[in-house]
């Protein structure tokens, strides 16, 4: 384990009940990667996520977030989570972009703290890079599904997180902006240096965009460059794909 | 009513009590209603009824109570959103269960100790429905104690429970403890509840957490505006229907809420208008 990883799950493996969700998986993530997670639906996505936010505890297998296992894992500001549910918040409550983006400083500035110049200067920031100034004092259910999801996005950069980790975070988004969304994500990884875990269960997409890809369907599939992914051959993404439905005929 | 007020010690008593409730009520009443809770007051306000009548009939029966029923009250009310909060984790699919549970546990108590008591005198009638006359002075320290705390606790948690009410899920991930503020609040909730049912009666307690809310979120831009608007229109309502109350000699606590209900129906008219 070297202190270059932000991200390394170890021979995890998961299970509700009698359901294997997740089984002997392992990747790691290298400091400054974008890795695209992908996977079909069902495929135990969402709970790996789980379990590397450290909401579900897998049964075998261990999880480390820059080098120390998840269990003893303190510096939490230094993940930051944009959840595939985070557009589907309740849309007249009444805040504000920039509120909305100083939550995300919650838990960084700790109990009985206040926010000051430095903080509200963060906030202009995050709001600025995710290309969101102009609607910085507007209600947030007064914005676009894809303008909210800028803002989560920016919720989770303000405190500087080295990771981020987005869940189908293109759910709701227009299909139009869906590629200038991208392009932002982009933008986050090269220059500010942020290290991106993208899952989604559209694999056409991201292939472009990321650097490296892993494949999840309960087993890990295929992980390493997103080059490496290119080459494979179209049979053995079918397989991949073909292996899930067969498992949901026998499901329902 | 202002040379009045300077005349008789339980105007102005109640004048103190309605201010500071028309400031804590609906200050609270923003977190509650952006979580969907709006009911939980309701349901507080039944219990702390069940409080305040076995309060009244150990006074009667036993005659070794002659502490300020408001007491008891605030025990009930609190037991009361501990309960609640109980029940949410029991039921995590249907969280809402939990208010009618409390609401209907707690009229149905409320009822069996008034049974015992063979009935009371105006002295209940006056927690139901909110009277000027009844507001003693220890109630006025009383309820400057719980404003105080709600302030301070408001001021200090306050982007917690931002964050908490905007999004409980990653308020959890985030790791705040977030458990430990909820508990908090409700604490403060139930507190709330048992001191504003002097002014406005049990029956109307849940409406000066609510109906300033509602208006308020008609028209504000923000968090912090919603606050302001809120306070703004509970103070309102509080202050002039005192007044009207007191020159037309109509009940207070109505009044109030009556007054309530106007601001809310011009906030949303003003809206509607302002969108053309």
């Amino acid at each position: 384990m070297t202190k270059e990883e932000a991200l390394k799950v170890e021979h995890v493996s998961f299970r509700y009940e009698k359901e294997n969700v997740l089984e002997d998986v392992t990747f790691s993530v290298p400091k400054g990667a974008f890795l695209g997670l992908v996977g079909p639906n069902g495929s135990g996505k969402s709970t790996l996520l789980k379990c590397i936010l450290g909401l579900l505890k897998p049964q075998q297998g261990n999880i480390f977030l820059f080098g120390t296992p998840i269990s003893e894992f303190k510096e939490w500001h230094r993940v930051g989570f944009v959840s595939q549910k985070a557009n589907s918040f309740n849309t007249g409550f009444p805040a504000t972009v920039e509120e909305v983006v100083a939550s995300g400083l919650t838990a960084k500035l700790g109990l009985f703290r206040f926010f000051t110049r430095k903080e509200k200067d963060a906030v202009k920031e995050a709001i600025e890079a995710v290309g969101m100034a102009k609607f910085q004092k507007q209600n947030i259910g007064e914005l676009s599904g894809g303008q909210q999801q800028r803002v989560f996005i920016a919720r989770a950069i303000v405190s500087k997180p080295e990771l981020l980790i987005l869940d189908e975070p293109t759910v709701g988004v227009d299909v139009h902006h869906v590629q200038n969304f991208y392009n932002m994500l982009e933008e986050l990884n090269r220059h500010l240096g942020i290290t991106l875990v993208l899952v989604t269960h559209d694999v056409g997409t991201i292939t472009e965009k990321v650097t490296h890809v892993a494949c999840l369907n309960k087993h890990l599939y295929f992980h390493g460059k997103a080059a490496e992914f290119a080459e494979l051959q179209a049979d053995d993404l079918s397989a991949f794909y073909g292996h899930h439905l067969h498992v949901l005929s026998h499901q329902h | 009513m202002i040379e009045a007020m300077f005349q008789y010690e339980f105007l102005r008593n109640a004048f103190f009590a309605g201010v500071l409730i028309g400031l804590v009520a609906p200050l609270l009443g923003v977190f509650i209603v952006v979580r969907r809770l709006s009911l939980i007051a309701d349901a507080l306000s039944h219990v702390t009824l069940a409080g305040i009548a076995a309060s009244l009939l150990m006074e009667k029966k036993i005659g070794l109570l002659s502490w300020n029923p408001l007491y008891m009250g605030m025990g009930f009310s609190v037991a009361g959103s501990l309960l609640i909060e109980k029940l949410r984790s029991v039921y995590k699919h249907y969280q809402e269960l939990a208010i009618p549970i409390i609401l209907s546990g707690g009229i149905g108590l409320s009822i069996i100790f008034i049974s015992l008591a063979n009935g009371f005198n105006t002295d209940l009638f006056s927690y139901l429905f909110g009277s000027v006359s009844a507001v003693s002075r220890q109630d006025v320290w009383v309820i400057v104690s719980i404003a105080i705390v709600v302030v301070a606790t408001i001021w200090f948690l306050y982007k917690e429970l931002f964050l908490l009410s905007f999004d409980e899920e990653y308020a959890l991930a985030s790791g705040i403890r977030a458990r430990a503020i909820h508990f908090v609040f409700i604490v403060l909730v139930a507190l709330v509840i048992a001191a504003s049912m002097r002014i406005v009666g049990i029956l109307l307690v849940s409406s000066l957490m609510t109906l300033p809310v509602a208006a308020s979120i008609r028209v504000a831009k923000g968090f912090k505006q919603a606050i302001a608007y809120s306070v703004f229109f509970g103070e309102l309502s509080v202050i002039a229907g005192l007044f009207l109350s007191y020159e037309l000699d109509l009940a207070p606590g109505g009044t109030i809420v009556m007054l309530s209900v106007c601001l809310l129906l011009i906030a949303i008219s003003w809206k509607k208008w302002k969108r053309g």
